[in-house]
Order: structure tokens, then sequence, then C-alpha cells
């Protein structure tokens, strides 16, 4: 077990280097893409590992995931009203 | 031996320990319930008081009783204290708490100690709000809009916050205990599907009060945070969005009204069992369209933000969304009418309000299908039209099944049984007194009378007169079983184990129980609402 | 020896039902933390240009370095329910100390992070002053950073709070193998900090560092 926990913290280490060298190559949007992405593998290794997620029954991993899946709605459907601003605003006068 | 001395000589919750260390560090579900009743009681009349303010103000057309600020107040007030401390913890606080226990068969929830905890907030949060009315009271409105209420107004926003934010750990410690107890706790063979749906319903709420209420905690929080120390969040000054307030705000406060009518429609599912003496209509679609109603209640915020000018792609999604929310609810209601139908009804008052229940809040469901379509939503959004809207379900509906739960669980909680021809009348006068007070709102609505306004035109003065009328009948209607609820105490007869004749775990222990519940651990073979009847039932 | 709680059937439940407590109370906290995080992407999307420079001016070694201390603070905290599993009261003890003693490192350098913004006069607020263009919009940057890093930092010190009265219970014999689960929910508490900065750093480190 411990080896497990040794791994996952030099996985830990390695996927920071990472992220922060891959912060100063120009990528354009990927670059978001991909610190996110990193920031999620490293939670989810946090979270299988150090916090027993991996050997817990399945009711745990349902409220585990329930948070973020419902960060993940909040997110979607408000920033869908700010992506599509511009191209379908709220008429500024309702009635003539 | 009459049965005045068995209820004396019996050791229940209420007798085994006397003095207010004893309430005040208890740890009984059953005692925390009561200690909910009492504080939430209190702000019921506190939250009344503001209404018959606002009623009064509304009898003239002009603004004469009132000054506009005073009167935004008043308004402002009667919101915050109505949804965040009396309807969200009313029935989950109350009758959750004391029945959840005894309907799975266990001896108290998973942490009691944080039920108890789960009060102190209430009435920390309740006392702070309390301070903030006296000295002076928000004008923002329930809804705080920004930037008026982070930059300009002049009220007791910041302490109010404080209050709220407080109760909403409450409310959340409520709900992280109701799901645990729920899912861990349930007596043998006491599998998922042959719970009450009463514990479905709460499972449902609870679920809400955990994954919403921390969006509002933070979002109120921003908005304290911007008027201390001047940080414009919201501020359109450094290119803050107001509407971003408003999207983080409905995310949680439209899922807040499920957390308050999920909780009624849980009671209506007893009552109709139990004083129709009949298996639920449909078990499994009951038991689904609560699941579903607290899911999909978090997709449709945005139907408080139609003028506001948030997009109009998000406007039309999240009316869609709306309409669809409409059918878990609609699931219900037809269930329970199949479930009377043919049922061996008894008109006592749990049933009268559960009845009347079912005729409001579809009242109250449909006229929110109006306000979820975008063209008639223009016209009457700000309107009495939707005040009338949110009061048939928040008090036609959530209030009368409080009503009807108390009175169906008033034996099992006191060990006497209430006046039945008392509380007929009473439920009879809210149901007139209602309808007087809210059926003209839709009309003022709807011929163009704006909400949160003091003074009106003339041609609206009749139909308000009216509605402060029932308002008074409705008072009245409240008052009646305070007085016998109370009398009752000392002077009803004592009730037996099982009044009704229900089904349901907690029908199987004394009235009152004792503080462990159960003397034997109840183990548990059959379906519920196990009624003799023959129904057509769905499997 | 567990004591077991009244309400409970035996051990098993009792520890499933406080396992999944803690969880929940997780969950809460995602979206406590996430209704901020909607409101900084919803900003960050719209003024992606200020907040980029705004960005630049954090510390990225300071950050960086604070990110590894969190992270190592993990392990040490996955090595203390560890050695509660066994028994091992004293390397409990020392991991407990140690994982403090990484959190408080933490702290002290987010706080010389603040001390240095002060001096830079980008504390949002009335006295806020922006060397870049659009200063108003990288103050909205600045009180997103704030507040998020804020709202960690006091979540941190909550965490040590509660590493405290764990270290001293554990000292004092209160743990055996057959009962550790505060250290275990304890563990996960602190682990779940860690995740929220884990998104933190990149969110609000580096949102443009390439140009």
């Amino acid at each position: 077990m411990i080896r497990t926990y040794i791994k996952v913290w030099a996985a830990l280490l390695g996927l920071l280097a990472l992220t922060v060298g891959a912060a100063y190559v120009p990528l354009g949007p990927f670059n978001t893409i991909t610190a996110m992405s990193i920031a999620v593998t490293k939670a989810v290794i946090i979270a299988l590992y150090f916090m027993h997620l991996r050997y817990s029954p399945r009711l745990t991993w349902v409220f585990a995931g329930a948070g973020f899946f419902w960060l993940l709605l909040l997110f979607t459907l408000a920033l869908s009203d700010y992506a599509t601003r511009r191209y379908m605003p709220s008429p500024t006068v309702w009635l003539p | 031996m009459s049965t005045e001395q068995i209820v004396e000589t019996r050791e229940h919750y209420l007798n085994c320990a006397f003095g207010w260390k004893s309430w005040l560090l208890t740890t009984d579900h059953k005692r925390v319930g009561l200690l909910f009743l009492i504080s939430i009681t209190f702000f019921f009349f506190l939250g009344g008081a503001f209404a018959t303010l606002i009623r009064l103000e509304l009898m003239t057309p002009p603004g004469d009783l009132f000054q506009a600020e005073t009167y935004n107040k008043l308004f402002s007030m009667h919101g915050i204290v109505m949804i965040f401390f009396f309807l969200i913890p009313s029935i989950p606080s109350v009758l959750g708490n004391f029945l959840i226990p005894l309907m799975i068969g266990a001896r108290d929830v998973a942490f009691p100690r944080l039920n108890l905890l789960s009060w102190y907030l209430f009435v920390i949060g309740g006392l702070l709000t309390l301070c903030a009315i006296v000295a002076g009271g928000v004008d923002t409105g329930w809804t705080f809009y920004t930037p008026y209420s982070s930059l300009f107004s002049n009220g007791q926003v910041v302490l109010t916050i404080v209050g709220i934010f407080i109760a909403g750990f409450s409310s959340i410690l409520t709900g992280l205990n109701f799901i645990v107890t729920i899912h861990t706790m349930r007596a043998p063979g006491l599998t998922w599907f042959r719970l009450p749906l009463f514990i479905w319903s709460h499972y449902a709420t609870a679920i809400i009060q955990v994954l919403g209420t921390p969006v509002i905690a933070i979002t109120l929080a921003l908005v304290a945070i911007e008027r201390l120390w001047h940080v414009g969040i919201f501020d359109p000054a450094l290119g803050g969005d107001p509407i971003l307030f408003q999207h983080l705000f409905w995310f949680y406060s439209h899922p807040a009204v499920y957390i308050m009518v999920l909780p009624g429609m849980a009671v209506v599912s007893e009552l109709v069992t139990t004083h129709a003496r009949r298996r639920i209509f449909g078990y499994k679609f009951v038991a689904y369209s609560s699941i579903a109603i607290a899911v999909i209640g978090f997709l449709v915020w945005g139907h408080h933000m139609f003028v506001s000018g948030q997009s109009q792609y998000a406007s039309m999604m999240f009316s869609a969304l709306s309409m669809v929310v409409a059918i878990p609810s609609a699931v219900k209601v037809f269930n329970w009418t199949a479930t009377l139908y043919k049922g061996s009804i008894s008109l006592d008052a749990p049933m009268l309000y559960a009845i009347g229940f079912i005729g409001l809040f579809t009242m109250g469901g449909l006229t929110g299908l109006f306000l979820a379509s975008l063209a008639v939503d223009v016209h009457v959004t700000d309107t009495y039209f939707v005040v009338a809207h949110f009061h048939y379900i928040m008090v036609g509906g959530t209030m009368m099944a409080y009503l009807g739960g108390i009175h169906n669980w008033w034996p099992k909680i006191s060990g006497r049984l209430y006046p039945e021809t008392w509380a007929r009348v009473a439920a009879v006068i809210i149901f007139i007194g209602f309808n007087l007070t809210f059926f003209p709102q839709f009309i003022l609505g709807y011929l163009g009378m704006p909400r949160r306004y003091h003074s009106y035109a003339e041609e609206f003065q009749v139909l308000n007169v009216m509605s402060t009328a029932g308002a008074s009948i409705l008072a009245v209607g409240y008052l009646l079983p305070m007085a016998y609820l109370i009398w009752s105490l000392k002077y009803g007869p004592a009730a037996d184990a099982n009044p009704w004749g229900a089904t349901g775990l907690e029908w199987q222990t004394e009235s009152p129980p004792p503080t462990h519940n159960f003397d034997v651990m109840p183990i548990v073979t059959e379906q519920a609402y196990n009624y003799g009847n023959a129904s057509p039932s769905v499997r | 020896m567990e004591t077991l709680a009244h309400q409970f059937d035996d051990v098993e439940q009792q520890r499933e039902a406080s396992t999944l407590g803690m969880w929940i109370f997780l969950a809460t906290e995602v979206l406590f933390f996430g209704g901020m995080l909607l409101a900084y992407s919803v900003y960050r999307t719209l003024y992606f240009s200020a907040f980029a420079e705004a960005s630049r001016d954090l510390d990225i070694v300071l950050g960086s370095v604070n990110t590894a201390v969190l992270l190592c603070s993990s392990l040490t905290m996955a090595m203390a329910v560890y050695q509660a599993e066994r028994g091992n009261v004293k390397r409990l003890v020392r991991f407990i100390g140690l994982t403090m003693l990484l959190g408080t490192i933490f702290l002290a350098i987010k706080f010389y992070e603040y001390y240095e913004k002060y001096k830079e006069g980008l504390i949002p607020g009335a006295h806020f002053t922006w060397h870049g263009s659009d200063a108003d919009h990288a103050s909205l940057f600045f009180i997103a950073y704030f507040i998020l890093t804020g709202m960690h930092a006091l979540h941190m010190i909550v965490g040590l709070g509660l590493m405290s009265v764990l270290a001293i219970l554990a000292w004092k014999g209160r743990f055996t193998p057959a009962y550790y689960t505060p250290v275990e929910l304890g563990g996960l508490y602190w682990h779940f900090v860690d995740v929220v900065w884990v998104f933190l750093f990149p969110l609000l480190y580096l949102v443009h560092r390439s140009s």
C-alpha cells in the first residue's frame, strides 16, 4: 500500500511539473483544456487512492461524483446564456 | 383503569426526562422535531404579521399606510421569514425529523448530535435575522438582486444575509442526516420499494438541500463581501454582471421551491392512503417522480430570468425544461386521485387538507405552466399573477399539507386526539380564506397590477379588498388549530397506538413512542400501504 | 474499542454511515466553491486578456511550490491513516504532525503572497492600483483570486484545527485498528482541500503564461 501511495505522490508531482511546463507552450485555447485535464487527472487519483474511493462501495462513488456532476449542470446551463447572448440576445424592448 | 392513567404512567419520549436541559441538550429526533415545531411556528406568525401589514396597505389604492421604502421592507421580510425560516424547514425538520426514523424502524437518525446542531443553527440564524428586522430590515426583496442589494440598499443586508447563511447550514445538515439515515438504517426487510412514499419524497428533498443550498450560501456571501469591502463582483462599473447573481441565486432558489413542496407531497401520499384506506396507485411512479422533480428541478432556474437580459436561447431552453418538470408533479396528482377513486374515504381533517392540497396544488402547478411559456411570462412576470401562482403552491399546497400532517400524526406526537369537528371547521375556513385571498390575485396580475408596489390603479381596488378580506378569514383559520391543538394536550382523549388503523411502522409503536422508538426491532415483510381493499395498483 | 452509538446496530453500520456522511459534506463543499468558480469562469470568458495579464502577475514559483507542498501533505495524511489502520500510534502522530507542518508552510507562503499583493496595491477595493490596461476587469480577477484562495485558506485553517484535535486524541491513545474513523474522515477532508487547490492553481496562476 505504501508503494501505491509513493507512486501516486510521484505521479502528482510529475503532473504538477507537466502542467507548469505546458503553461509556457503556446497552445491557444488548448492551454486551458490541457491544464484542466491534468487537474482532473490529479483530482481523480487523489480521490481513488488517497481518499480510498477505489476500495469504497458504489454508493460512495455516487456521492463523490454527485457534487461535480451538479456543478456541471450549473456551468453548462449558465454558460449557455453567456455563450449565446451575442447571437440571441434578449430584445431590449419587449413591447412596441 | 382509565386511558388517562395509561398515558400518565407509561414512560415515553415526553415524560422520560423533564427540565430545560433535557430539551435543549436532547439528541432524541422526536424532541428535536418538537423544538423545530415551536421555532417555526414563531416565525410563521412573524411572517404572517408582515403579510397582515401588506394586505392592510393594499386595501386602498394610494400608498397611504406606509411609505414606499417601508413597504419594500415589509414584503422583503415577509418573503425572507416565510421562505427561509418557515417553509423550508417546516415539514422536513418537524415531521421528517419526528417520523423518518420511526417509519424505517430505526432508533434515531444517523447523526443525532448533528440534528440538534441543525436546530441551534436555525435558531441562531433566526435570531440574527430578527435583529436585522429590529434594526430596520432589508428592502431588497427576498431575492437580493444586485446591484441594488450590493451597492445601493441602505438596509440591514449583511446581517440578514448572515442569518440566512447560518440557517442554510441547518438545512444542509438536516438533508445530510436524512440521506445517510435512509441509506444505512432501514429495518431488516425494508427494501427501497417497500418504503413509505414519505421517505422517498424526503430523500429527494434532502438531495436538493445538500446540493443546492451551498450555492446560495456562496452567492449571498459574495453580496455581503461586496458590501463590506466595496469589491464589486456584481458591479457593472467594473464589468460585473448582475445577471450572474441571478443565475447563481436561482440555481438554488428554484430547487428551493421543491424543498418546500416535495415534503408536502410526501405528507399527501400518506394522508391519501391512510384516510382512503387504500394502497397507493402506481407506487413506483410516485416514488420515481420525487427523484425526477428533484433532478429536473435543478435545470429550470432560468424561467425566473426571462426578462432579465439572459439570451433568448437560454430562455427557450429553460422554458422547455420547465414544461418537462411539470410532468412528474402531474403523475403524482393523477396517482393520488386514482388512489382516492373507490377508496374508503373518511373526510376527517387530514383528508380535507389532502384534498385541498391536490386541488390547489394543481391550480398552482398549471399556472406555473402559463409562466413557463415565454410569451405569457413576458406579460405577467412581476405581476400579481406570479404572486398568486406561488402562494397557491406554498400556501394552498405546502401549508395545507403541513397542517394535514400535523393533524394526522398529532396522536403519535402527543398521545392525544385533537377535536375532529373543530379541525374540520378550521380546514374549511382555511380553504375558503385561502381562495378568497389569492384567486383575485390571478385576475389582478392578468389585468396588469405589478407586484411589490404599495400603491395601485383605482380599478384594482375591489379585487384587492376581496384579497384582504380573505386574508383575515385565513388568519382565523390558522389561529384555530393553534388553540385546539394546545387545548388537546391537556383535555384531548388519549390516543392508542394506531387511531387511524393505518399501515406504516410509526403506527406499530405506542402513542407517544418510547424514546428508543421500538421495543422490538421491526422486520418488514410486506409492501407499503398493505390495506385490505384490493386496488388496481400498477406493480 | 469503538463505542457503538445507540442509534446504530453494529460498528460496521456506524462506519458506513460516518464515511457516507463525510462524502456528502464534501459534495456540499464542491458546490460551495463551484458557485464562485462559475463567477470566475464567466468573467474569465468575458475578459480573457485582462485576466491573462492579471494572472501573470501572480508568482508562479510560489504557487507551484505551494501546490507541491499540499500534494506532499496529502501523502503524509494518507500515511497517517495507514499508520492508524495498523495501530502505530507514534507514527500516526508523527504523520499528522508532518501534515500540519506542510499545511502551515502552505499558509505561510500564501499569506506572504497576499502581503506582496498588498504592497503592490492589488488588494481590491478603494486602494486598487493596476499598472496594466483594463484596470476594472483586472480588478475582477483579483477579487476572484482573493475570494477563492481566501476561502481555501479558511478551509485549510479549519483543517489544521481538525488535525490538532486528531493529533491530541491519537497521542492519548484513542485510536486503534478497530476504531480510527475520525482519522479517516479527517483525511478525507484534508485531501478534499488539496483537490480544491489542484484546481485553483492552474485556474488562477496559469491563465496565459505562454506569451
